[in-house]
């Protein structure tokens, strides 16, 4: 791999922003990627560990803070590089046909029309639109809209083709048939790029596609692995070897943020900056899933789990894990998860007792819910609004996550009865107990 | 101008159409000619105080002309308006000045330009007709430009990041961008507040026709003159046709323009899935069926647009060389000294007003303030008597779709006759001989506004889930609980709009309610608005500009203190999210 130039590679890039406030967040730790020639290169990660900021660093979307992004080995200076993105929301424009979409880029490039008419319609034939070219989007099902987009990123014949999660807008069987598409095209050749660059979230659809996966890590996002996939394809979703490598990103994935962490920890897993980030779970969603734990015996392989409850995508099962592992209810170790007493106390008791299991557990694992309980008690009038946290909050996050971390921690204190919030008045309330 | 991009597949080839062609090739000549004709009248002699025959055989013409003034003033406001609303989005520094002009300039009402705009451009064109006219036509202007511009920014801000990133990922140039990316977005949003600020345009295109400056006495043939002269000669006969020919004028546009562009603008709503129902026009149909027409896109105007587009790409993507550097800089400059230019003019202005207001006398300061109140209690009794009719009135018509059906078309009918139009009409009946206005201004007020809740209550009627309605009757609410939880909070947002749109439009008519030259005399009552008409019509430069402060300040007080209060919470509390 390494005996090729690469196309595209950043050096030390990092990238943050300053918060209202004059707090910078840092998004993105330095970080060091290269893409080669004839490879499918995925990037996978946990939302919030700035996947989609580093394609458009790469693609030359946006800036980064610091650091370099040099294609074939010379930095960009303002000028957009030949490449193309294929949108989650496929980004059509709806009010041009087919073909006049997928022509735009062309006339970006100043193509005379009849040139722009052959290129366009080659591709769409290529990647299954024939018959098409005079439909508006609007008239597409999401399948034939993001094939669409592939044909419009395609027509430029770009250097490397970016897709910031292409098939997650789409139900399971079309975006496995894409999947199954978009592979022949490219192991036939027949793709007009030389390098694909996928963000997803999917772990088998990193495994399924890609010849190299990276994993980000967030708080803040950071490679934390980079292997090869030396799968022949094509690939059996259920041969032992697909199955050990998907096994293993999970474990990757669900394994502390911070590395030199033991992992199943009781002490408060940390953000970078000391704050800890409370993961967007729900108490039902705790207890369903230790519920279900405790049917399997108490303890399962996180994969496993994920695949029994047709969890598509690992991002929705990990806030929920890490909230149960938060409270001290559960411990992953290896990708596996077991439940703890406490864990099994608080599933199997009446919703009373949940409820004051749950306090107990959060007061000693939360020190945001503490803090929240103990300035409500320290004020006479037992009342703060809720600005003061979010302020609190706003110097460790940005804007819209401290706001969600806000939220969840107004959650979790009512279901605890710790304390109510009148979303009228904006304030917070000690419950007397 | 904006060409609308060629969409041919919309095409539908019948052949045999040739008639639909003689149709639209017999009134493009008769455009031709009207405007020829106009236009001969325009660049003639000045003729300021024409004699107003009222003839109803004359109104064609009239019609005629009046079209003409709201044509030019809604082709220069759509011009103004994009570039105006494109430098608000595109650059930082101008958009921090430029929002709150904006914003300032909605709430001075248009009648306070008129004397500075009529002299000015008089004096301009001191002997031909097209002073006057032009000055009429700008007076238009302000009424209708700023809700376009701001529509227009406020699209270009709410473009979704994914096709901003899409468009510069494929590197469109800056006119690629703006016909294949921000014209379509803002597509809609231009066409509804066209449509609103025709209707303004008719509203004050009445009070433009026809004023006195000082002891000059300014008559432009017209529409609005006639009514106006109607009015004062106490014509009933002629009051009823002029009324008769504005209503056939707006519904022949209705028809013959915002219907097929409706229809045409349909394809640039920005949805996913295609809805079900889909605005038709007859019209339409028939200008896509045109052979002619046909003939003209793709020989002319495909063509054409196609060598544009690749010379601008050409030229976009032409490495760059120490020209343009030298060029931006230029092209800064210019920036820099635009806005020093505004600025200065600002300052200057403030400080004028400031002196002024600091050298007026406690009587004129009383006077002001008596009109203030008097006004603001005639515009707070306007927009109660609204709501209280048209909150039961629109929810009876959205949630019943039979009453609907009959009543809205009625509605929009009675809704798009200019309030000015209607004022003679409700002064003959309101007031016998001899006596004052009365409560003349605040029914005249109310029938300038009181639509703008009655369609908001209505669309915000139709909103209500039909699950919610059917909670409510489940468990029984009684009719107040019904209203109390279910009605109110649910059309709650669509009033504020209501509201907020009914009490800018109330000020606004205050000036035409207080103040009418009607049967050979001058009624007037105390007030802000007949302040500023009295002080419009004699030339009282000092008490205009005063009085204008003063509405224009509370205008702009009662937005920031109460309507944005209003709206935040109709947004964070009443939203019915699906």
């Amino acid at each position: 791999m390494a005996a090729a130039e690469a196309i595209v590679e950043t050096r030390a890039v990092t990238k943050s922003y300053d918060n209202p406030e004059g707090h910078r967040i840092e998004v993105l730790a330095p970080i060091e990627l290269a893409i080669y020639p004839e490879t499918i290169v995925a990037l996978l990660g946990p939302s919030g560990s700035g996947k989609s900021t580093l394609l458009r660093i790469m693609s030359g979307l946006l800036a980064p803070s610091s650091g370099q992004v040099l294609w074939h080995g010379r930095p960009l200076d303002g000028q957009l590089p030949n490449v193309s993105i294929v949108f989650q929301n496929f980004a059509l424009f709806p009010w041009l046909t087919v073909l006049d979409n997928v022509e735009a880029p062309l006339e970006a490039q100043a193509v005379a029309e009849v040139e722009r008419h052959k290129r366009a319609l080659k591709i769409l034939d290529t990647v299954g639109l024939d018959g098409f070219e005079s439909a508006y989007p609007k008239e597409l099902s999401g399948g034939m809209k993001q094939r669409v987009g592939f044909a419009r990123a395609l027509v430029v014949e770009p250097d490397v083709l970016f897709m910031d999660e292409p098939f997650s807008a789409l139900d399971v069987l079309t975006a496995e048939n894409l999947r199954g598409e978009l592979l022949e095209l490219w192991l036939g050749k027949k793709m007009p790029t030389r390098a694909i660059f996928l963000v997803t979230h999917n772990i088998e659809e990193a495994v399924l596609l890609a010849d190299r996966t990276v994993v980000l890590g967030r708080n803040p996002g950071r490679i934390r692995a980079d292997f090869p996939v030396a799968l022949p394809f094509p690939r059996d979703r259920k041969s032992a070897r697909f199955l050990a490598l998907v096994d293993h990103i999970y474990k990757v994935l669900t394994q502390p943020d911070v590395e030199h962490a033991p992992p199943g920890r009781r002490e408060e897993p940390a953000a970078r900056d000391g704050y800890q980030r409370l993961p967007h779970a729900r108490p039902g969603g705790i207890a369903g899933l230790l519920e279900i734990l405790i049917d399997r015996g108490g303890k399962d392989d996180l994969y496993h789990l994920a695949d029994e409850l047709a969890i598509e995508e690992v991002s929705d099962l990990l806030p929920i894990i890490d909230a149960a592992s938060l409270l001290g209810f559960i411990r992953v170790q290896e990708g596996d998860v077991e439940v703890t007493p406490q864990g099994r106390a608080f599933a199997e008791a009446d919703i009373l007792t949940r409820k004051s299991l749950f306090r107990e557990a959060a007061l000693q694992h939360v020190p945001l819910l503490k803090q929240i309980a103990s300035a409500l008690r320290a004020k006479s009038d037992r009342t703060i609004p809720d600005d003061f946290f979010f302020d609190i909050l706003e110097e460790h996050f940005n804007r819209e996550e401290a706001q969600q971390q806000l939220d969840t921690a107004i959650h979790w204190g009512r279901y605890a009865e710790l304390f109510d919030y009148d979303a009228n008045s904006g304030r917070l309330h000690l419950t007397e107990s | 101008m904006y060409q609308p991009p060629p969409a041919p597949s919309l095409v539908e080839e019948r052949p045999g159409t040739a008639w639909s062609d003689l149709l639209i090739l017999a009134f493009g000549l008769a455009v031709l000619y009207g405007v020829l004709t106009l236009g001969r009248s325009w660049l003639g002699p000045v003729e300021a105080s024409a004699a107003i025959s009222p003839r109803p055989g004359a109104l064609p013409g009239y019609a005629a002309y009046s079209l003409l003034r709201m044509t030019v003033a809604y082709v220069l406001s759509v011009g103004f308006a994009i570039v105006y609303g494109y430098t608000a989005a595109h650059s930082k520094k101008a958009e921090r000045l430029m929002i709150p002009v904006l914003d300032i300039m909605q709430s001075i009402p248009v009648l306070s330009f008129l004397p500075a705009v009529m002299l000015a451009m008089i004096a301009l064109f001191p002997r031909r007709q097209l002073g006057v006219e032009l000055g009429a036509i700008l007076l238009i202007f302000t009424g209708q430009v700023w809700n376009i511009a701001f529509s227009f920014y406020s699209s270009l801000r709410g473009i979704p990041s994914e096709l901003i990133e899409a468009a510069r990922i494929y590197r469109f140039n800056r006119w690629q961008r703006l016909m294949k990316l921000e014209l379509p977005f803002s597509a809609l949003g231009l066409v509804w507040n066209s449509m609103v600020s025709v209707a303004t345009g008719w509203f004050f295109l009445m009070a433009c026709e026809m004023f006195k400056l000082g002891k000059r006495d300014f008559r432009l043939p017209g529409l609005g003159s006639y009514l106006q002269a109607a009015a004062s000669a106490g014509d009933t006969r002629a009051i009823l046709w002029g009324l008769a020919a504005m209503i056939s004028l707006i519904v022949i546009i209705d028809q013959l323009v915002w219907r097929p562009v409706i229809a045409w603008a349909d394809k640039f709503k920005f949805e996913q899935v295609e809805s079900s129902a889909v605005p038709q026009s007859a019209v339409l149909g028939l200008l896509r069926r045109s052979p002619t027409l046909a003939w003209l896109r793709d020989r002319a105007v495909r063509p054409l647009g196609e060598r544009l587009a690749l010379h601008l790409a050409r030229k976009a993507r032409a490495p760059v060389e120490g020209g343009p550097g030298g060029r931006k800089a230029w092209l800064a400059w210019l920036g820099r000294a635009a806005a020093a230019a505004a600025l200065a003019g600002a300052a200057f202005g403030v400080l004028r007003v400031g002196m002024l207001l600091a050298g007026l006398t406690q009587a004129e300061i009383v006077e002001v303030l008596r009109g203030a109140g008097a006004t603001f209690l005639r515009v707070v009794c306007a927009l109660v008597i609204g709501t209280a009719w048209a909150v039961p009135a629109g929810v009876a018509i959205g949630f019943s779709p039979r009453l609907a059906r009959i009543a809205q078309p009625l509605a929009q009918i009675a809704a798009s006759v200019p309030a000015t139009a209607l004022f003679p009409v409700v002064l003959l009946l309101f007031i016998g001989k001899g006596q004052g206005l009365g409560v003349a201004p605040v029914v005249l007020i109310l029938l300038g506004t009181q639509w703008y809740i009655l369609f908001n209550v209505i669309a915000g009627a139709m909103g209500i889930p039909s699950d919610l309605r059917e909670a409510a009757r489940i468990f029984r609410f009684r009719r107040v609980d019904r209203w109390r939880r279910l009605i109110l909070p649910g059309i709650f947002p669509y009033l504020v709009t209501g509201l907020v749109t009914a009490a800018g439009g109330a000020w606004n008519a205050s000036i035409v309610a207080e103040y009418f030259h009607f049967q050979n005399r001058t009624l007037q009552t105390v007030g802000l608005g007949s302040l500023i008409a009295r002080a419009a019509d004699s030339g009282n430069f000092d008490q205009l500009i005063t009085a204008t402060v003063v509405l224009a300040a509370i205008v702009v007080l009662t937005n920031r203190l109460l309507w944005k209060r209003l709206y935040h919470l109709a947004e964070t509390r009443y939203k019915l999210e699906s």
